[in-house]
């Protein structure tokens, strides 16, 4: 890891602040957050104090301005959360619903939705998945029909994280069915709206985040709330993906960190056939494999994170970063899992929850198999 | 008004501590440290004394390189500027050798207020607050509780035995070791990281502050003979049965044991 790029004094202090917030706000109330389903809301007020909401976006509109380096020290603490589905929740906001929105949005959009979602006031969620379309993303088929000066949405949206919490929605509709892939616009929809409603879904895991089926019936709203140009929707939310497959580097790879640690702690003190099980061979053996494996998934994502503040196209390795780094953590909870014994087949085991909250990894913000699909082509296969 | 805030920075809380050879402390390498909780909240009530005012908040701290780290987050919280006294000379102080360094701060500081916590996390010893204050000649007050100024003179709630509260009025300039939990200690946000870049930090040595030869573990008059975890006590008894069961055992145990 180039520790130029991570070890400032800023990051460091920057580090600090968010794992005390992990440690204080998000870790003890973990369970309460899988009870209720979805984060507390007014933590968001707190993160947008704390200047956590908008790091990398512009200081006209209350963000950092600083680079993607600040957005990994985040996600790697905020991967020590005990709970996958808040940490989801979190980076829903602030780096998969609101990227476009402060690239491509209009002044007045930023100053009414991007203002007030880095200040923490509004929490916004990403609508781009159907029941019939989810990595076929240009299968959608949500609808929004211009009438006049106003946009009519139609369609549906499901597996949506943030779905009770979301004061506005970036979604992704058809706009034009015969303009291919020109023919799919971003827009910027208030949850307050006529014609919006949602289900919330059951989970398997990530218990912590409220995942929800959303309806739009005859929703209507301007259409100066299109997020960029019109017929451009589909090219940014591509954009925009890269950043959510980042942040889910980040956080899978640090959360397994945290679980290795806590299982070395219990191997350590879990004493069988008369020794600790740290002191068998196969526990040892299991635990430096993962470790050995988490530290090349650690090297890949940096090396994406080096991509990104270089202002280098990253797409490539960061593909490959979301396939094998998910893949690591799928299997270090799998290990985990089985070196906790019983107990960690127990919903309250921290390896339990891994187990199942890490299995989304390599379905959510984009499978394994869209990753493998796009790398061979660019492969040359 | 300005206030001097003394922070020591102490081990994690979390981190795993073995004792090295010799016996007689901690080993320090590969742990990670963090500022001393009981100052932590006499910082903050330093920064909420100047957010309701005028006054500068100046922060300062003993030890090696990595001490930076505890002063510069105390500077990203909202502290004007810091001072760090390092020098090996100071290595090994007791308690009046820490005071002796940080009351000869404070007098070329001419704070009106040295605020610090009652206590720190590792040595627990509660001295070094009233022993500044003795070497400065002013008042002192310790374990308080709320801190109100007015008309060059604090008003102090001091925690007492069995919860009792005294009120206490002290002149300034004066010392005050403040009680955990006497406000809820802020983050530092990523605007005070950021602002805390152009903030200073004064390095000075024993030299410098006119204490060559007169601290550290030549002068020290308390030394450590020797630290040892507490020993493992053997005959726990697990009762078990129904809550019923237990109880009436328990109960019974008690009595046995003459203990009610």
């Amino acid at each position: 890891m180039p520790d130029e790029l991570f070890g400032t004094p800023e990051h460091e202090l920057f580090r600090q602040t968010v794992r005390k917030f992990v440690e204080e706000e998000l870790r003890p109330r973990a369970r309460e957050f899988d009870e209720l389903g979805r984060i507390d809301k007014s933590l968001f007020r707190t993160m947008g104090d704390l200047g956590m909401l908008g790091l990398r976006y512009d200081p006209a509109w209350g963000g950092a301005g600083l680079d993607w380096s600040f957005s990994a020290v985040l996600f790697e603490e905020l991967g020590r959360a005990d709970n996958a589905g808040v940490t989801m929740g979190i980076s829903v906001h602030t780096d998969m619903a609101t990227p476009s929105l402060a690239e491509f949005g209009s002044e007045d959009l930023k100053r009414r939705y991007l203002a007030p979602a880095i200040a923490g006031e509004m929490v916004s969620a990403i609508a781009v998945t159907e029941p019939d379309a989810g990595s076929d993303v240009a299968g959608i088929k949500t609808r929004a029909v211009r009438d006049g000066d106003d946009w009519v949405i139609n369609g549906s949206k499901i597996y949506i994280t943030n779905a009770a919490t979301a004061d506005w929605l970036c979604l992704l509709a058809v706009t034009d069915p015969e303009a291919g892939y020109g023919g799919y616009s971003q827009i910027l929809v208030p949850t307050d709206v006529p014609g919006f409603r949602y289900d919330l879904l059951d989970k398997i895991g990530n218990w912590g985040s409220d995942t929800g089926q959303l309806f739009f019936e005859d929703v209507r709203v301007p259409v100066s709330n299109t997020i960029g140009e019109i017929g451009r929707g589909f090219q940014q939310q591509m954009m925009q993906f890269q950043d959510e497959r980042l942040v889910a580097c980040v956080s899978s790879v640090a959360s397994s960190e945290h679980l290795w640690e806590e299982t070395r702690s219990w191997a350590q003190d879990r004493v069988l056939f008369g020794k600790p099980l740290a002191k068998m061979q196969n526990t040892q053996f299991k635990m430096v494999e993962m470790r050995t494996d988490l530290r090349a998934a650690k090297e890949l994502v940096r090396a994406c994170v080096k991509q990104r503040v270089d202002g280098e196209d990253a797409t490539e390795l960061i593909t490959m970063a979301k396939l094998f780094c998910c893949r690591v953590s799928r299997r270090v909870a799998d290990e985990c899992i089985q070196l906790h014994g019983g107990y960690g087949y127990m919903k309250e085991s921290m390896a339990g929850r891994a187990f199942v909250d890490s299995r989304l990894l390599s379905i959510g913000g984009g499978s394994d198999e869209t990753m493998m699909h796009y790398l061979a082509k660019q492969l040359g296969f | 008004m300005k206030i001097l805030v003394c922070l020591k920075q102490v081990p994690h809380q979390d981190a795993r501590l073995d004792i090295d050879a010799a016996g007689t402390w901690i080993k320090e390498d590969n742990i990670k440290f963090e500022i001393n909780s009981y100052d932590t909240y006499a910082l903050e009530e330093a920064l909420r004394i100047k957010d309701a005012g005028e006054a500068e908040v100046v922060v300062t701290s003993i030890g090696p390189d990595r001490v930076t780290q505890a002063l510069r987050t105390a500077l990203g919280m909202g502290a004007d500027r810091a001072v760090h006294v390092k020098d090996a000379e100071i290595d090994g102080s007791d308690a009046l050798g820490v005071a002796k360094v940080l009351a000869a701060v404070a007098k070329e500081e001419s704070p009106d207020l040295v605020l610090m916590g009652l206590m720190s996390d590792d040595s627990n010893a509660s001295a070094v607050g009233p022993m500044i204050a003795e070497l400065m000649g002013v008042p002192n007050a310790s374990s308080v509780m709320k801190v109100e100024l007015a008309d060059g003179k604090v008003t102090c709630e001091r925690e007492l035995e069995g919860g009792a509260l005294e009120v206490v009025e002290l002149q300034t300039p004066c010392v005050l070791a403040v009680q955990s939990g006497l406000n809820q200690v802020r983050y530092a946000s990523l605007k005070g990281i950021m602002a805390a870049k152009k903030k200073p930090i004064d390095v000075k040595g024993a030299g410098d502050i006119g204490l060559s030869g007169q601290v550290g573990a030549g002068a020290a008059k308390t030394t450590i003979d020797k630290i040892y975890p507490p020993p493992k006590g053997e005959g726990a008894e697990l009762i078990e049965g129904s809550t019923g069961e237990v109880v009436e055992k328990l109960v019974g145990k008690i009595k046995e044991l003459g203990l009610l």
